[in-house]
């Protein structure tokens, strides 16, 4: 089995989701699959984007979308549970350094973000023909994505009080991100005025990127998205090890 | 030389407007069974999650083992064991799911032995694979204490274990807790059932507001503040020339005594009086008597 702070701190994260894997993996797979039911009869035959057919391009959207909710909400409801329980003190009291702390939590909520992907992916694909264009950066984004709102995750769960402090971080942040970021359309058509708010929208790149590993099309250059995107990661984790050392809410 | 087990150094620590702790020096010797009392919201807890790096404090430093709990945190916690006075569990785990989690999260990977003992030692081991949401208050109690035992820490502090818990519990529990201080587990503990810290405790340090206001061996505490007395009840109204010498409390008269051989001239004064004795015995120190002198007196300076 693991030993040391991190491994075990990990190792636990992932155990506590698998456990009530029905809920945190199993819901989120039926709830994308519905998504595509829904908006691929509704629109298919009427829009083709990049050349794609429509259902073919709101697969790779979905996926990346359930990727980047639930690394969020693993993080996040993970801490928030256990500073509400008050089992934090568990984690707290033993020899693990901040950065041990960070990368448990966020690792955690990757392999959550890619176990529900993949689920999606799995539960979808035989809807349309799917292509793996540029793979690499399929597996690129996914971790980068999930790991960034893993990160977002941890930051939210020390920051709320309260479980509705927390539904209210995820309303009104991260799912107008995630929605506004061209899940279900390309941005290109929308109007101007919408496509120039989607390009400060970081999450778009995650999208972007992600679909670019698919098709090898995209809005924008994958370099560029490669480039939001691990600078918002190096904000992300630079701001919360930052909480963390100071012991912000955690250590009063 | 050896380090001391618990060395705490002008610690202060402001909650708002609250003075939690207030310049509070203190030092626990390896092997001491120490008691920390106090009434309710003078600091314990605040003193304790400052010696685990739970609360940061304003001023002053702590030490567990010659290790400072900020500068060397990951020592000082290998050598902490800390059982919080909150009812925690966290709801997804087992109990043994809950201890192999914990030792791992020491650095401990194969502990099975290890655990398997203090869970026969703590009367849980029917209860390994249940989840920890079906365990009564009591059994919850056991596993907070059992995860604060995982990595065998040689300073053993438990915050209120007792409260709300059955007797067979608490024997169970102190029995246990006695044979590793009997190892030389350092051991440090909170109640509010002054009895069972008389009993545990060789040395005592009393909290009131924050600040330490008494700190000697229990013998010393109830020499100091404790007497024996005669209690009495008697058939008439007490002779005034004895009444001075004592206090009257729901019908019984107390008359305190510093030794043995005052206690038949007494008895021969009340005969002479001409008292008729119902009801008599004799009032031993208790720690209770000396809590609450300590905490009715003057709440400046620091006694040592
Ligand atoms: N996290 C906190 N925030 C604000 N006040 C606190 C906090 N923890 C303790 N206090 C206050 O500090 C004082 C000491 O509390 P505590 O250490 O819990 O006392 P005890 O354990 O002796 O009952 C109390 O007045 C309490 O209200
Ligand atoms: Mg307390």
């Amino acid at each position: 089995m693991c030993h040391g702070g991190f491994s075990t701190l990990f190792y636990k994260e992932v155990l506590r989701f698998w456990k009530v894997a029905s809920q945190t993996v199993a819901a989120p797979v039926l709830t994308a699959l519905l998504y595509l039911l829904i908006f691929s009869h509704v629109l298919e035959g009427h829009v083709k984007v990049h050349g794609v057919i429509y259902t073919a391009f709101l697969i790779p959207g979905l996926v990346m979308m359930s990727v980047l909710q639930n690394a969020f909400a693993n993080s996040s409801s993970s801490l928030i549970q256990s500073k509400v329980t008050g089992n934090i003190v568990f984690v707290l009291l033993p020899p693990i350094s901040y950065l041990e702390f960070f990368l448990a939590y966020v690792l955690a909520s990757v392999v959550r973000g890619l176990v529900v992907g993949a689920g999606v992916l799995l539960a979808t694909f035989w809807f349309a023909p799917l292509t793996f264009a540029e793979p690499v950066w399929i597996l690129v984004f996914a971790l980068l994505g999930g790991a960034i709102l893993g990160s977002l995750g941890v930051i939210a769960g020390i920051w709320a009080d309260k479980f509705d402090q927390l539904a209210a971080f995820q309303n009104f942040l991260i799912m107008p991100l995630t929605f506004l970021s061209g899940v279900f359309y390309s941005v290109n058509s929308l109007p101007p005025f919408w496509q120039q708010v989607s390009h400060w929208n970081p999450v778009f790149y995650m999208i972007d990127g992600f679909r670019h590993g698919f098709f090898g099309v995209s809005d924008a250059s994958p370099w560029l998205s490669l480039a939001v995107v691990g600078t918002c990661l190096a904000l992300l984790t630079t701001f919360s090890l930052n909480l963390l050392k100071r012991g912000y809410k955690l250590r009063a | 030389m050896m380090s001391a087990a618990i060395r705490i150094k002008q610690v202060s620590k402001c909650f708002g407007s609250t003075q939690a702790l207030d310049r509070v020096d203190l030092e626990v010797q390896q092997g001491e069974f120490f008691g920390l009392l106090g009434p309710n919201g003078a600091g314990k807890t605040t003193l304790i999650s400052a010696l685990a790096g739970l609360v940061r404090p304003d001023a002053g430093s702590l030490c567990v083992m010659g290790h400072d709990v900020q500068g060397d945190y990951r020592a000082a916690r290998r050598h902490l064991g800390v059982v919080p006075q909150e009812l925690v569990f966290d709801p997804f785990f087992t109990v043994r799911e809950s201890l192999k989690i914990q030792s791992g999260y020491f650095g401990i990977g194969d502990n099975d032995d290890w655990i398997d003992e203090i869970l026969e030692n703590l009367g849980l081991t029917s209860k390994a694979n249940a989840n920890m949401r079906m365990l009564s208050g009591g059994m919850k109690r056991r596993v907070l204490v059992a995860q604060a035992l995982v990595h065998r820490p040689p300073v053993i502090v438990l915050d209120e274990p007792t409260a709300g818990v059955d007797v067979e519990l608490r024997q169970t529990l102190w029995a246990f807790i006695r044979r590793l201080n009997e190892a030389g587990h350092t051991i440090v503990l909170t109640t509010h059932y002054l009895e069972e810290a008389e009993n545990l405790c060789t040395r005592i340090a009393m909290l009131k507001a924050g600040r330490v206001v008494a700190l000697d061996t229990t013998a010393n505490l109830l020499r100091r503040f404790s007497v024996h007395a005669l209690r009495l009840r008697t058939a008439g109204a007490m002779p005034l020339e004895l009444a001075r010498d004592g206090a009257e409390n729901g019908g019984w008269w107390s008359f305190p005594f510093d030794g043995f051989d005052q206690v038949e001239p007494l008895l021969a004064r009340l005969r002479a009086a001409g008292c008729r004795i119902d009801d008599l015995e004799i009032g031993k120190p208790d720690l209770e008597e000396v809590f609450v002198r300590v905490m009715q007196g003057p709440p400046q300076g620091q006694v040592n």
